[in-house]
């Protein structure tokens, strides 16, 4: 659909052509008179592919009326064991109100037929006894187009001052560079990046040059950055493709960290655990 | 639109500003690079835009792990103010469905800054040369009108090569269709360059054929040629490596070799 990656041609010094991904965007035919079903077909999709946010009737009354939701501490979780995380240690123990959803419709939306698909995707909770603390789980893919609306729309719903992001980031170490091989040892690992207004101390190292972020982490950051609010991402570097309890187990000491800044009842809960261990035991039983 | 990262929003009126065309082996953005990086320019705002693929990193520029950690954006700016210079970094595609909003961001921000000058370092796919471009430099030029009127000599005296205008269906010896200009590979140069014909905005492009692959030789060919023109370095000696690399450059091709595959 919206492919920003063109094919074109190298020559290599070994004089055979290879077919390469570049990421030098075509000259653009706008110049050409669209005609008006093109138009329409072109402004549809858009429709399509918009965020939108659900929010519970009471936070929708109090949005709709002017008032922001106060929020003293965001965490986002994006990837399933940084979500599953979350589930695990956080939201298990039962004192979370759901109050909205997101739903991004992109190329990878399963076709859904009931309700239930899209609902899982990306839902924000809010806590029962401390509301300013909102977590807000992402395990569906926002495409690259909607980052900047995703963040946009979010971030207009919660206010500014004060406020505290955290954002858990599940990846491939295959996308870390390094100029020492990493060993399969080293994996899963953190690595951290933070705004200016951040004043407080990650729990793990920097992210060294040259690797960057990007996604939904990279777009709340660059929102963050710009309207001057703290906020860190924890980008957890896995070898394992999909959920795993290591890999999960990674993001503890963010854990530890946001305990002291925010009242929450930390112990993990085995059941939880168990119940998403027994999903991925599940899952691949192939390949080891 | 542009935000500045200061207290206060910086001038630009009479500046000169640099900014590169995501093109084909990101060469306008590795020439801009080495530009920042060699006048260890500090960075002024960032152009927050919902046109570009969002990312995020650390200092490219950083020379040393302590001054290491200062978050960077798609686009930001530069400014080096005893130079008059202003220098715009894109680090990320623009959306396919964005370029002609962007351009117009891009058109009416040079526009309320007051640039004297706006350069846009591009590249251009060498393949797609015809039998004339494949002989001689491959570097070229564009000025708008308004543009010229100032710098036609400056121009004239280095000799420069302008852009060659190619006729549409190349072989069809139709009178009708003229020759016209085009940048394959280039991304919005071409758009930028027109739409800056139209508002009579004074601009030049600077560009290098070229193809994906190690095209930092290729930067350096461009910023070169730019320096020629604009002298930023006021460096005499001739030297072919008077710019600085960033610490960003570093791994380009990938990771170090694991040992236990010999």
């Amino acid at each position: 659909m919206f492919n920003n990656l063109g094919t074109t041609i190298m020559a290599t010094f070994f004089g055979e052509v290879l077919s390469v991904y570049s990421r030098a965007v075509e000259e653009d035919d706008d110049e050409l008179d669209e005609n008006e079903e093109d138009e329409q077909i072109r402004r549809e999709l858009e429709e399509k592919r918009e965020v939108h946010l659900h929010w519970s009737p009471e936070v929708s009354e109090s949005l709709k009326s002017g008032n922001k939701l106060q929020c003293s501490n965001f965490v986002l979780a994006v990837g399933q064991n940084a979500s599953s995380f979350l589930s695990v240690h956080i939201l298990s123990t039962a004192n979370w109100d759901t109050i909205g959803r997101a739903s991004a419709w992109n190329e990878r939306s399963r076709a859904v037929t009931g309700q239930s698909c899209e609902e899982s995707a990306c839902v924000f909770y809010r806590h029962k006894d401390n509301p300013t603390v909102l977590i807000c789980q992402v395990s569906c893919y926002v495409a690259e187009d909607q980052l900047f609306q995703w963040t946009e729309k979010v971030f207009d719903c919660l206010q500014h001052r004060e406020l505290n992001v955290t954002v858990l980031s599940d990846t491939s170490v295959a996308d870390y560079k390094t100029a020492d091989y990493l060993g399969g040892s080293s994996a899963p690992f953190l690595r951290s990046l933070h705004t200016s207004a951040f004043g407080d101390q990650p729990v793990c190292q920097s992210l060294e040059q040259p690797n960057i972020v990007t996604g939904l982490p990279a777009a709340v950051l660059n929102h963050c950055q710009v309207h001057r609010i703290a906020a860190v991402v924890y980008q957890c570097y896995s070898d394992v493709i999909g959920p795993d309890s290591v890999t999960m187990e990674t993001y503890k000491p963010v854990l530890t960290k946001l305990g002291r800044s925010i009242q929450l009842d930390l112990s993990p809960s085995t059941d939880a655990l168990r119940k998403f261990v027994r999903t991925t035991d599940l899952q691949s039983n192939l390949y080891i | 639109m542009f935000i500045s990262s200061q207290s206060s929003a910086p001038s630009f009126r009479d500046f000169t500003l640099v900014m590169p065309a995501v093109a084909v082996g990101n060469v306008g953005q590795l020439a801009v690079d080495l530009i920042v990086s060699t006048l260890n320019m500090s960075r002024v705002g960032h152009i927050h835009t919902d046109c570009l693929i969002p990312m995020a990193g650390n200092d490219p520029y950083a020379s040393s792990k302590e001054d290491g950690e200062e978050l960077h954006t798609p686009a930001e700016v530069y400014a080096a103010a005893e130079l008059k210079l202003a220098v715009l970094q894109i680090r990320a595609p623009i959306l396919q469905s964005k370029t002609k909003k962007f351009r117009q961001l891009l058109v009416s921000w040079i526009k309320s800054s007051g640039f004297s000058r706006t350069v846009v370092l591009s590249s251009s796919h060498a393949y797609q040369r015809d039998d004339q471009q494949l002989q001689g430099t491959p570097l070229r030029y564009l000025v708008t009108p308004s543009l010229l009127k100032g710098s036609a000599d400056a121009l004239k005296e280095l000799g420069w090569r302008e852009m060659e205008r190619v006729p549409a269906f190349p072989g069809l010896t139709d009178g009708n269709t003229e020759p016209r200009l085009c940048i394959p590979g280039g991304g919005i140069t071409k758009g930028l360059y027109t739409d800056s014909c139209k508002e009579d905005l004074p601009l030049a492009v600077l560009l290098v054929f070229c193809s994906e692959g190690d095209n930092i030789p290729d930067a350096f060919a461009l910023a070169n040629h730019l320096n020629d023109w604009l002298h930023l370095l006021d460096d005499n000696s001739k030297q072919p490596n008077k710019w600085k690399i960033p610490t960003s450059w570093s791994l380009l091709f990938g990771n170090g070799i694991p040992p236990a595959l010999f």
